[in-house]
């Protein structure tokens, strides 16, 4: 073991933990025989401090490898080390596709269980957890392999339980079947908010893939002006050469951390207003790669560096159908604030799973990047909260790095459900993260 | 566990009762402190920081009394504050000094020695158990309140100025030790504060209340700054008053 100082995604709290990496089954038990607080870290994309444990051992799970044989329905057995851009590079050549991957490859199987991530396709093939088999789970009372039928409450609190109910070491799922590395992508331009919530409500369900990004910093009729890109896989008939190509490393990377400060208000909206004009106001059925599509921020490595050593926090709130005034108010809030905001992504969810912590309900979801600094911040962000508590709506955990614990069991009205099952599988509370201790996750 | 935004939830205040302490501790309530320990001299200026506690948002708080004194109390006093916090301390704030009457306490060795004890001996002695117990969290902020009459020490108050640039500096080269450990110490490097400790003397220029340098400070927590000065400008005022001709320095501040 090795004392390292971890932080999220976002860089803004650290702490120093002890730091292994466990190979097999055997070394995670002994190390819940051995430690008293663990928790599992995979590629620490989690924007907050989900995945570090101060004064306690972060087991990293990267050396949790091995990528199985395909089946012929497309079944694959996959180390909870192994990145989706890993299994990616197996899959793409074989002609099948990983069938939810959120807006980086960078993640590891484990960490997209834990977070129960989710896609451009959540309101047509919902999260992570509705393509999982089943998978091995270490905890504290043991090792064992957990599925819907054989332990549903485990498997279930295990999707959006941020590690906390163990340590998963594999997972066996279903990919998707592609015939091409190429999605057909259509573009459209939309003036404002209204416009692009409208269009998405209505024509989502005609496409697999949906997303909108919305500019959180344009006032008046101009308010939440957006792109909204809609695709499907390509077929073979669909593209003149059809190709089954793995994803390209990234050629570009941010070298050190840039000032704090560098993104700020006025250079975040110029980025803002070259990104919207550089879209098409309308195109359909463009040809586009699936790293392209899918990843576009995988295409610059360590991204993050650009916030600067005060780091950023991701707020990304989900509310209920009914609610879709919520999101209005919200991007009216942080347009009036003037806080530099990043295009906003948005995006329509389908139903909820039945994992008492996965963060997606049926509705709208809408992430904001937010550079630290602002003295408003804080309280904006706080204001947000209430907004979408009483939509009856939540944060998602694992963009989390600032939520108030008092705030958790409104937002998961479920919390006690996920408490029982984690009392039962770790009677004495080793798993545990920094986020777990912030937000009152462990039941203590 | 502390936010992205430098918010504390678990807090333990060393000179809980002082008026810069209660200031700073109200704001952090009304942020995301829930777990207050309070450790003091005098109980019942303790109770009442403890119920202003309550009313701004705190939901556990708990007291603890020891003697600045009595450097051999420090330890102790630490390991109760942090047992009493029940689970990891996000942020632990040194407010423990004496003005004392120099004229008086300058012909006085006793006295003198009390000075150095209560604003040096003792909270040096706590820190190293602060420290000792942060270091083990892998996390953890540490605020100590130091004064700028210890940047240069005035005539009319060696006593009091001295012992606060000891503790100024050595927190200095202490923040250097924890770097790379998770653990930081940031110094409130404050003016004169309109406080029970001062009242009766007169005001200088760049006198504030104490809400003022609470309000400082809560900016301060959100950044990483080694030092944080209250009010700002006394950063540029002292850059230049240090750096003075002693003649002109005492015809400065003896006015």
């Amino acid at each position: 073991m090795s004392r390292e100082t971890l932080y999220g995604w976002g860089h803004t709290t650290g702490s120093v933990a002890e730091v292994t990496s466990p190979a097999n089954e055997e070394a995670i038990e002994s190390l819940f025989a051995t430690s008293r607080e663990i928790i599992a870290r995979g590629l620490g994309r989690s924007y907050g401090d989900a995945a570090q444990l101060g004064g306690g051992v972060v087991l990293m799970n990267r050396e949790l490898g091995g990528v199985g044989a395909i089946s012929e329905q497309g079944v694959v057995t996959v180390g909870a080390g192994v990145s989706i851009d890993e299994l990616l590079y197996v899959a793409i050549p074989q002609g099948w596709f990983v069938p939810v991957t959120p807006g980086t490859r960078q993640v590891t199987i484990g960490g997209a269980v834990a977070a129960d991530v989710h896609g451009k396709n959540h309101h047509v093939d919902g999260g992570f957890a509705r393509h999982v088999i089943d998978m091995r789970i270490v905890t504290p009372s043991g090792a064992s392999t957990v599925s819907p039928t054989s332990d549903p409450e485990l498997f279930w609190a295990t999707f959006g339980g941020m590690g906390l109910t163990g340590v998963v070491t594999s997972v066996t799922m279903r990919l998707l079947r592609i015939e091409t590395d190429q999605v057909l992508v259509d573009t459209d331009r939309f003036a404002n908010l209204d416009e692009v919530m409208n269009a998405m409500a209505s024509g989502d369900g005609d496409y697999r893939y949906s997303v909108a990004w919305v500019d959180c910093m344009t006032k008046g009729s101009r308010m939440g002006r957006a792109i909204l890109t809609r695709g499907e896989h390509a077929t073979a008939a669909d593209v003149a050469t059809p190709s089954l190509r793995e994803p390209k490393k990234p050629k570009l990377f941010v070298p050190f951390s840039a000032p704090s400060g560098l993104l700020n208000s006025l250079s975040v909206k110029a980025f803002n207003e070259l990104w919207f004009r550089s879209a098409p106001r309308h195109e359909e059925r463009e040809p586009t790669s699936l790293s392209t599509f899918f990843h576009p921020l995988d295409g610059v490595r360590d991204w993050n560096r650009l916030y600067g050593s005060r780091g950023f926090v991701q707020y990304q709130f989900a509310v209920p159908d009914g609610a879709a005034e919520t999101v209005t108010n919200a991007i009216t809030r942080l347009s009036q604030s003037g806080v530099a905001s990043f295009l906003a992504v948005l995006k329509r969810f389908g139903p909820a799973n039945p994992g008492p912590l996965s963060f997606p309900v049926a509705g709208w979801t809408l992430a904001l990047d937010l550079p630290v600094g602002p003295a408003t911040l804080p309280g904006l962000l706080d204001e947000l909260d209430e907004l979408v508590i009483a939509a009856g709506g939540r944060i998602y955990f694992a963009k989390d790095a600032r939520l108030s614990p008092d705030k958790v069991r409104a937002m998961y009205p479920r919390l006690d459900d996920f408490l029982e099952v984690k009392r039962r599988v770790d009677p004495n509370n080793q798993l545990t993260s920094d986020l777990a201790r912030r937000l009152q996750l462990t039941g203590r | 566990m502390e936010n992205a935004f430098g918010q504390p939830q678990n807090v333990v205040v060393l000179g809980g009762s002082s008026d810069i302490a209660r200031a700073i501790t109200k704001k952090l309530c009304a942020a995301r402190a829930r777990s207050i320990v309070l450790a003091g001299r005098n109980p019942s200026l303790l109770a009442e920081a403890e119920s202003e506690a309550r009313q701004f948002g705190a939901a556990s708080t708990a007291i603890v009394l020891f003697d600045a004194e009595d450097p051999s109390s420090a330890a102790r006093t630490v390991s109760e504050s942090f047992e009493k916090a029940g689970g990891e301390v996000d942020l632990v704030i040194v407010a423990v000094g004496l003005l004392g009457d120099q004229s008086a306490d300058e012909n006085d060795a006793a006295a003198a020695a009390r000075i150095m004890t209560v604003n040096l001996t003792w909270p040096v002695a706590a820190l190293a158990e602060v420290r000792r117990r942060l270091l083990a969290q892998g996390s953890g902020r540490i605020l100590v309140v130091t004064s700028v009459s210890g940047i240069r020490v005035r005539r009319t108050m060696y006593l009091y100025g001295g012992a606060k640039a000891g503790l100024d500096r050595l927190c200095d080269g202490l923040a250097d030790s924890l770097e790379g450990t998770g653990v930081t110490l940031q110094i409130l490097r404050a003016g004169v504060v309109r406080t029970k400790m001062t009242a009766g003397h007169k005001e200088p220029p760049f006198t504030t209340g104490p809400d003022e340098v609470a309000d400082t400070v809560i900016k301060g927590l959100a950044t990483s700054e080694r030092v944080i000065w209250s009010p700002p400008a006394l950063r540029y005022v002292f850059a230049l008053l240090r750096h003075l001709p002693k003649p002109i320095f005492r015809a400065i501040t003896d006015r």
